[in-house]
């Protein structure tokens, strides 16, 4: 019966083209603005490492001074140069990594390349393993290098190609700030959205290209960028050891909730250390927050986006009451025929099922069409001066979920004219007929 | 076994303003191969016993057996099942699907049926045929005259071989000429077995009816010819209204 169903639903369409039309134009808007808008929610709000998520911590501590102290006030979203240190020598988590962003100039050894610069991230080691760098060939340095200051670095692969031509960089010199550095590692495209293990730049940055020792960064006075929030004037390099300022993030690994609970228990010693000390002079202030958490925290989703989608979800709803209207009239204007069938046969169930796969068909259609304006859409939001602008494209699960919303828009909408459709009494209509 | 067994059946319509008996305590019987005529003035009650009769509407009080299986705690599925297997109507206005041609149209009870595509076929071009427009098959209704859509229509009603056809004025919107072809068609069809139940308002077209039953105020009387197997109801003829 499906498809005699199916042969009606065409039959109906082709009496009243307009109708139909109307109808599909108000589903294929509805869904095409709700696609688009939840497509760019999506991209930003996805997880950006899945299956780790809830295993990375980044760690917040308030090394600030007594003066202006607020109790319960949030400690500061990064780290001073001497906690990094002290946390990653202790290396009490699973695996820590310290960082910060920077900016260098490269210098090509291929004739007819001039010097450029590039987004780097001087790190320690256990950056690679804790955020799933995917390496191509080569592997990250050592902990060895890490604490020498090895002139080494990981490339990634839009840069090996420009340098060299391939991939296969492994071994070769990467001439950075003046400072030749050996190449011992080429990662794939990578590019975690939102860039969550350090949201000072942009948040949906792309991906480093170049990622060298966190000391080596030091040794060679690479430029870093990112903020940098001094509470006390530094009496010499904010970016030394001692200085009273943050600049850096920590990301812990923990791979359990009682290592974390642990973890944050060990901070807070840590903490009362420092004050025994004389180093803090707040109470310990800790916050240990994973990836989850410090989105969530950070407010990444930008509050317009999240409107945005609010909105065109009314618009979808005010589609869907619009093509409940017209449904309406549309069934009803055919009682007599309802009758018809009825008085030959037909069930109630029967002619709810014609009418709603009537229904589901008009669905089907402005879904498609409703694809082809989310994706229109999707191209507007790609010229759109926002750092997540060209993350904003249909994935496979979108692609899903727009047929299914359209599918399910219809068939809710056609749920209650089908219902009153086949309510119809088929003894009033063939007689007054 | 009858094929149509009603026993004080009643039909009471409820607004909130009023209740109206359209039929009062009906009893009646009609054999395999009868050709029954029911007459009376409009509001009567007429209708709405066929609409009984044909399981489009269903009885307040009383038993209705069609063709020996009580209809009366049916659901619609049920319902709607037997009337399309033991069923097929005829109506005045034809209530034909103007957008079906007269293939699909008489296509229509076969489809809710569940028969398959060489059967319904069969049937449909055995039914045109027998209404003599299996040339026209592939018109739609507006092509056609009133006479030749009321033969369509009685095409789909018999498409399915039903023991009952049930009309509802079915000369009502045909000149004299034709409503003596579907008449005719009527009978032939009755002649071969079919029961034939019509309802008119026109004493020429119920005087060629075997037996007719005149319904007056909701109250069903045998007026003629045939062995006494109505009985007037027990209550009283006149209709009520209750505010």
């Amino acid at each position: 019966m499906f498809a005699y169903y199916l042969d009606l639903a065409r039959r109906s369409f082709r009496r009243n083209v307009t109708l139909t039309v109307l109808m599909i134009v108000a589903i294929a808007f509805g869904v095409g603005a709700s696609m688009t808008t939840l497509t760019v929610l999506h991209v930003l709000s996805v997880d950006p490492i899945p299956g780790k998520s809830q295993n990375l911590y980044v760690v917040q501590l308030d090394p600030r001074r007594a003066l202006g102290y607020i109790p319960g006030q949030e400690p500061l979203e990064q780290m001073t140069r001497a906690e990094s240190e002290a946390l990653l020598r202790a290396a009490t988590a699973d695996r820590q990594a310290m960082m910060t962003s920077g900016n260098a100039a490269v210098e090509p050894q291929r004739s007819g390349l001039a010097p450029f610069f590039v987004d780097g991230r001087w790190t320690t080691t256990d950056f690679f393993p804790m955020f799933q760098v995917p390496f191509l060939t080569g592997a990250a340095w050592s902990r060895d290098d890490d604490t020498s200051g090895a002139r080494v670095a990981v490339i990634a692969r839009p840069l090996a190609d420009k340098l060299y031509g391939t991939t296969q960089a492994v071994g070769r010199t990467i001439r950075v700030r003046g400072n030749d550095l050996r190449v011992i590692g080429v990662i794939d495209d990578w590019r975690p959205s939102p860039h969550f293990y350090d949201l000072n730049n942009d948040t949906y940055a792309k991906g480093e290209q170049l990622f060298v020792p966190f000391s080596t960064s030091r040794d060679l006075k690479l430029d870093r960028s990112g903020s940098l929030d001094c509470w006390d004037e530094p009496s010499g390099d904010p970016l030394a050891v001692g200085a009273p300022c943050v600049w850096l993030q920590l990301w812990v690994e923990l791979d359990s909730k009682d290592k974390a609970a642990a973890y944050h228990d060990y901070l807070v010693s840590y903490s009362l250390e420092q004050m025994r000390v004389g180093r803090f002079q707040r109470p310990p202030n800790v916050r240990l927050r994973n990836v989850t958490e410090w989105l969530e925290f950070k407010g990444v989703v930008p509050n317009d986006v999240r409107l945005q989608t609010w909105i065109s979800a009314g618009f979808l709803l005010v589609c869907l009451i619009n093509t409940v209207g017209l449904l309406l009239t549309k069934f009803l204007r055919r009682s007599v025929e309802i009758g018809v069938r009825r008085a030959l046969g037909a069930s109630k169930r029967s002619i709810f099922l014609q009418l709603l796969i009537e229904a589901g068909t008009i669905g089907l259609v402005g879904g498609t069409l409703g694809l082809g304006l989310a994706w229109l859409g999707l191209w507007v939001v790609r010229h759109q001066p926002a750092d997540y602008a060209d993350l904003a494209r249909l994935d496979l699960p979108m692609l899903a979920t727009t047929f299914a919303l359209a599918i399910l828009a219809s068939l809710l909408a056609g749920l209650l004219p089908a219902w009153r459709g086949c309510q119809v009494t088929p003894a009033i209509q063939l007689k007054s007929h | 076994m009858p094929m149509l067994h009603m026993k004080d059946v009643s039909k009471l319509f409820r607004t909130e303003m009023v209740e109206t008996h359209a039929l009062r305590d009906l009893t009646l019987e009609v054999a395999d191969g009868e050709f029954l005529a029911v007459t009376g003035p409009s509001g009567s009650g007429k209708t709405t016993f066929l609409n009984i009769a044909g399981l489009l509407e269903e009885l307040t009080g009383g038993e209705y057996l069609l063709d020996g299986v009580n209809v009366t705690q049916l659901d619609d599925r049920a319902r709607s099942r037997l009337r399309n297997e033991k069923i097929g109507f005829v109506f005045q206005s034809f209530n034909l699907i103007p957008d079906l041609n007269l293939l699909d149209n008489v296509d229509v009870p076969l489809r809710y049926r569940g028969l398959g595509r060489a059967d319904r076929k069969r049937r449909i071009e055995a039914a045109l045929a027998r209404v003599g427009l299996a040339s026209r098959a592939r018109h739609y209704p507006a092509e056609l005259s009133g006479g030749q859509q009321q033969r369509v229509a009685i095409a789909r009603a018999i498409a399915g071989d039903p023991k009952l056809l049930l009309a509802d004025e079915p000369t009502g919107n045909l000149d004299s000429q034709m409503a003596r072809e579907v008449m005719q068609l009527l009978e032939d069809l009755n002649a071969q077995g079919t029961v034939v139940v019509i309802v008119t308002h026109d004493p020429e077209i119920a005087a060629r009816a075997q037996r007719n039953i005149h319904i007056v105020d909701g109250v069903a009387s045998d007026i003629e010819r045939a062995p006494a197997l109505v009985r007037p109801g027990r209550a009283a003829a006149q209709p009520s209204a209750q505010g």
